[in-house]
Formats: structure tokens, C-alpha cells, sequence
């Protein structure tokens, strides 16, 4: 089942199944490894619609909701 | 010769650019543009050759500015020296098959490589090394393990032009980590949990605030034991001064010694060029300067700041900007100067614009705060309060006017959050030296001239005539009283000197607080103004003066009424 990263669960990891969004958009998210395929773990979002921080491999990034929004991951069972 | 370390954001680059080079480092602006690179001078063999930090990049891509600079620095090298972070192999292998592609001799340095072991992550160096085409060094930039080896090969750096597609090159790494890297799962060492829990808001935001309050008493503490052994060698220069007042009378005097209180020299109030024009800067404003960039250096080094900048993300977007604008804001409270040029780091003009035009209104300088710390001291903390309460107050309102007002909008955050690093104590220091460097070099002949004005407006009595001029303002509007108009002109000079004006004036208490707060927001100093325009241009820092200008005296209305 895909959803959106905004409501993956926090501490829960998922796989990456679809990322929307323009070229520019892509290409951001690839040079931090975030690409379909990849298994991420949300560890926090920011209250007040703040950005949400996701695990990759051993980075962590903060990624602003709207574009969190166009990230569809499949939670691990 | 010239050898560019090339890498990721984050990798321990600058430390190992740190390592190699000696003490002579230059930053500088690529050429036409805003990215900042770092050049250094290092021994190899008997040869000096140039280092070069190139900023960090995750791609040769044009995705932004950094980008961009990278691929042209890259044609200017002889050879590449790639850091990668042993700890994240696949994202940075990307950079690395990117750049074997240019076709210049190339040595890869397994960074972190005591991080990686730590994290349960097994490389196989020989592996690496065969497959990448090019000699392959594990080092720990923190501790200096593996740069010797480093630099001894770098003349055995090789070529291997491989060239692949976006997808092949994916495909490539996949098949490298998969028989390079072993990963064995081991439990959170405690700087990982500590990386959680400071960005996990329920915990985050109070261990933040600890932080920042921790920060600043270590400012003080430093600050005030600094003053206090600056202040004691001024005992032994007090008789030279003494002298010099003896034998020099008339107009020299009143320049370089100033006005005697009490018959006897007062460094915070003679005002005279070798009395309070070398006191202020060394004794007062120095220690803060020093301490502030010490602990600034830690809170960077150790990657905390861009914690900070997530957590307080959401409050910055409402003022129009980034987290990441947090950083210009604590740099201006070192120094306006570097917190100006820091708004490069925020991609849109209009985020720069807001974030220039809140930090030199609202942001108060070491220089000037130390001084506030020492004319107010008298009255106890809570007054002092005051006047930085008002201006959060300011920066608060302002932003949010400021955000609703300008046109656009603020673009989504996206940023990498590095690991806990414990920082490279000689790189912190290092950093240290150079940025109080840049306040004696740009600060001093400020302070002089700040000094040599007011005499020159005193003496020539200008200062009357404008006191004239702009006495409905300053007397009725402000409540103070119109001598206080000659610190507002030296405060364009400096700040510092101008709040030390204040002292002979005998103001009370709310008219110190009125001024303090005055000073602060109605204009830069000179340094921070010139900067400000070569960031801004013409039109916009014209925009910027009328709010600042406005601001001032709405502010100091406001004050005089409800003090």
C-alpha cells in the first residue's frame, strides 16, 4: 500500500515507490540518495507543519512538507 | 601545482583541508560569483603546491550555485584529491564515478573511517581500490590517521575515465557497496541517540534552549575573565598615558588623550584616540569577540546548527525565510559583517533581503552588546532585558510585516542534517584566529576613526548644528536629550564608541534604554553597510535604510511613551 511520507508513522521505516515532481525536483532528492528503491526511516516531523526529517542510509535530511507530500513510500511490515 | 579536495557536504573536508595546509589560509569568492573556496599552501616533497577546499557538492550537476563553481574549479587542477564519508558510501560514490569521468589523476580519501567501524560498516579496501581504478586511502581527518599515507601517494594518484549514463552509474555503485561494504548491526552509540532526540521537537526545543542559554554564560564567563586580564594590562599602560597627558596641551591632547575625568584619565569616558580609541576595542569589545567566536566555532564544527535550523524552521518561514537564516542571525551577533555576507547561504533575493534587513536592524554586534553589558551593568540584568527583548520584539513583527508585504513566497526546506562530529579542536581554533584577525584588521582603524570624528564634529561644532536641525525628533519624539544626537553620528562608525558617548551624557535609565535600542536598529555601521549594499545593490538597501529609519523612530516613540 503507498502512501504519502506525511503520514508514514514516526520511527517507522518504508520504501521509497514513487517520487512526483519536475526534473529539478528529481534531481535534488537523487543527490541525497533518495531514490526509488531506497529504504528510508522517518524520524520526526516538525509541528506546525514544519518539515519533516527522514533517515537515508546514515544521513538525515529536513524536507519541507509540500515536497515530503510528492515522496510515496510502502511502510516495512 | 594544484590539488583540489573535492566531496560532499559534510564529509570532514575543511579538516582534512585543515591538516594539510598550514596557518596561511585565503578565503575568497570565486570570481563573479558568491561561493566562497578556501586556498592553503602545503609541502610535498620540496615542493610548496596550492590546495584548494572546493565547496561541497553532492553532483557536477548544476542543481545550485556550489555546482556550478565546482566544475569550473575542476578545470583548473592538476589533480583531485575525493573525500568521501566511509559511513555513507553509496551517496558519495555518485560524486566520485562523476569525476573519474573528467579524466584527472585522482586519489580517493576514506573518510571517517573510525565512524565506519564504530557504525558495525565493513570496507574492503582492496576491492575498492580495484574497481574504482584509482589508489584508495582510509583516513580520520579528526585524528590525523592516514594522512601521511594520503599524502605519500598522492603521486601515485591515477586516471580511469570511465564514462556511464545516470542509470549506469547507479547500477555501478549498487554492484560496488554490494562486494565492498559488510554492514553488522550494532546498537546506537550515544552521540546517534543524542542525534534524535535534539531533532525530535518534544525533546529537541528544550535541549535546544538549554544550549543557546548554556552558550551564552560561557560567552560571558570567557568574556569577562578575557576583559578582566586586558583590563589589568592596562595598568602598566596607564602611566605611559599619564605622561603623554603632561607634555601634550591644546588640540593634540584634547585628540589623543581627550577630556580628563576627575583629573584623571577614564578609558570609557575620556574619549581620547590612545585613551578610549585602544581601551574600548581591546579591553571591552576583544574578549566578547573572542569568546562569542570560540563557542560560535563549536556549535558549528559540531553540527548542531543545523538542528537548530530544522527546529526553528517553521517559526522562520512565518518571518519569510529558511531555518537555515538562523545562522546569519547568530553570526551578526558577533559581528555584523559576516552575518550579512552569511545570508548568501539562503537561495531567493527575497530571503536574503528580509534576513539582511532583520539582522542589521534587530541583531545587536558583540562590539556593541559587550558595551551595552558594561554602561548598564550598574542597573542589573532586567534592565538590560529590556532593550533585547525589544528587539526580538522587532524582529518578530518586522518579519511577519515583511513576509506579508514583498511579494513571493519562501521555497521548501531541503537540507542534509549531518551526524555529531566531535569537533577538530585545532580547526576550531584555527577558525577562531582568522575571524578575530578580521575584527582587529576591519574593526581598529574604525574605532580611530570613530573617535578622530567625534573630536573633529565637537571642535568645529557641527555636532550643534545638526543637533538643531534634528532636535524635534531626538528631544520630543525620543526623549532624549540633543547631545545625544553626536552618538547617533558616530554610531554609523562604530557602535561601540557611540554607546560609550553615552556615559558623559548622565542620562537616567530610560534614556540609556531608549538610546541603547536606538543605536541598534536606526542604522548599520559603516563596515556593515558597505557589505550590505555589495549584497543587496543600490535599490534594495535604500528599501532597507527607509524601514530601518522608520522602525527607529516608531520604536523609540514607542519606548519613551510606555517607559
Amino acid at each position: 500500500m503507498e502512501i504519502s511520507l506525511i503520514n508514514l508513522p514516526e520511527g517507522k521505516k518504508a520504501v521509497i515507490k514513487k517520487l512526483e515532481g519536475g526534473r529539478e525536483f528529481l534531481r535534488k532528492l537523487e543527490a541525497l540518495n533518495i531514490r526509488v528503491g531506497k529504504i528510508i526511516k522517518k524520524i520526526t516531523g516538525q509541528p506546525f507543519r514544519g518539515p519533516i526529517v527522514i533517515e537515508v542510509d546514515n544521513t538525515k535530511v529536513a524536507i519541507g512538507r509540500g515536497m515530503a507530500m510528492r515522496i510515496y513510500v510502502e511502510p516495512e511490515k | 601545482m594544484r590539488i583540489l579536495l573535492m566531496g560532499n557536504l559534510n564529509v570532514g573536508k575543511s579538516t582534512l583541508f585543515s591538516r594539510l595546509t598550514g596557518i596561511n589560509v585565503i578565503i575568497s569568492n570565486y570570481p563573479g560569483t558568491t561561493v566562497e573556496f578556501k586556498k592553503g599552501k602545503m609541502k610535498l616533497g620540496r615542493e610548496i603546491v596550492e590546495v584548494i577546499d572546493v565547496p561541497g557538492t553532492y553532483t557536477l550537476e548544476p542543481i545550485s550555485k556550489a555546482e556550478i563553481v565546482a566544475v569550473k574549479m575542476l578545470k583548473e587542477g592538476d589533480l583531485i584529491i575525493n573525500v568521501i564519508d566511509a559511513t555513507n558510501l553509496e551517496r558519495n560514490l555518485y560524486l566520485t564515478l562523476e569525476l573519474l569521468e573528467k579524466n584527472k589523476p585522482m586519489i580517493v580519501a576514506l573518510n571517517c573511517w573510525d565512524e565506519a567501524r564504530h557504525k558495525g560498516i565493513k570496507i574492503n579496501i582492496k576491492k575498492l581500490q580495484k574497481l574504482l581504478g584509482v589508489p584508495v586511502i582510509p583516513t580520520v581527518a579528526l585524528t590525523g590517521e592516514g594522512i601521511k599515507k594520503l599524502v605519500s601517494y598522492l603521486k601515485k594518484a591515477r586516471k580511469n575515465p570511465i564514462k556511464l549514463k545516470r542509470k549506469e552509474k547507479w547500477a555501478f555503485i549498487g554492484k560496488i557497496v554490494k562486494e565492498v561494504q559488510k554492514i553488522r548491526h550494532k546498537d546506537h552509540t550515544f552521540l546517534e541517540i543524542a542525534e534524535d532526540l535534539t531533532i525530535k521537537p518534544l525533546t529537541g526545543i528544550p535541549v535546544g534552549t538549554v544550549i543557546l542559554i548554556l552558550s551564552f554564560f560561557v560567552v560571558r564567563f570567557i568574556g569577562e575573565s578575557l576583559s578582566r586580564i586586558f583590563d589589568y594590562l592596562f595598568n602598566f599602560y596607564t602611566p605611559i598615558a599619564n605622561w603623554l597627558g603632561n607634555h601634550l596641551s591644546g588640540f593634540l591632547k584634547e585628540i589623543l588623550i581627550g577630556t580628563l575625568i576627575d583629573g584623571k584619565i577614564d578609558y570609557l569616558q575620556s574619549m581620547g584616540l590612545l585613551t578610549t580609541g585602544i581601551y574600548v576595542p581591546i579591553a571591552v569589545v576583544l574578549p566578547y569577540i573572542i569568546s562569542f567566536y570560540f563557542v560560535l566555532g563549536l556549535l558549528e564544527d559540531s553540527g548542531y546548527l543545523p538542528r537548530l535550523a530544522t527546529l526553528v524552521d517553521t517559526i522562520l518561514h512565518k518571518l519569510g525565510m529558511h531555518g537555515l537564516a538562523i545562522i546569519p542571525m547568530l553570526l551578526g551577533l558577533g559581528c555584523n559583517v559576516p552575518g550579512a555576507l552569511s545570508t548568501r547561504i539562503l537561495e531567493t533575493r527575497r530571503q536574503r533581503f528580509i534576513a539582511a534587513t532583520l539582522m542589521a536592524i534587530a541583531v545587536p554586534c558583540m562590539a556593541q552588546t559587550a558595551m551595552i553589558f558594561a554602561i548598564l551593568a550598574p542597573y542589573g540584568i532586567k534592565r538590560i532585558g529590556i532593550i533585547f527583548a525589544t528587539l526580538f520584539i522587532i524582529w518578530l513583527i518586522l518579519g511577519i510585516l515583511l513576509n506579508n508585504i514583498l511579494p513571493g513566497g519562501t521555497p521548501e526546506t531541503f537540507m542534509e542534517i549531518p551526524p555529531y562530529r566531535i569537533p577538530y579542536f585545532k580547526g576550531v581554533l584555527k577558525k577562531l584566529w582568522m575571524r578575530t584577525k578580521g575584527f582587529i584588521f576591519h574593526a581598529l582603524p574604525f574605532v580611530f576613526l570613530g573617535v578622530l570624528a567625534m573630536n573633529i564634529l565637537y571642535t568645529t561644532g557641527i555636532i550643534s548644528a545638526i543637533a538643531k536641525i534634528s532636535s524635534p525628533i531626538v528631544v520630543k519624539l525620543l526623549g532624549l536629550p540633543k547631545e545625544a544626537i553626536a552618538a547617533l553620528i558616530v554610531g554609523f562608525l562604530r557602535k561601540d564608541v557611540a554607546v560609550g558617548m553615552l556615559l558623559p551624557l548622565r542620562l537616567n535609565l530610560k534614556q540609556l534604554i531608549i538610546a541603547c535600542t536606538i543605536l541598534t536598529i536606526y542604522f548599520p555601521c559603516i563596515a556593515t553597510f558597505v557589505t550590505l549594499l555589495k549584497e543587496l545593490g543600490i535599490k534594495d538597501m535604500i528599501k532597507s535604510a527607509i524601514i530601518m529609519m522608520v522602525t527607529s523612530i516608531l520604536v523609540g516613540s514607542f519606548l519613551n511613551i510606555i517607559l
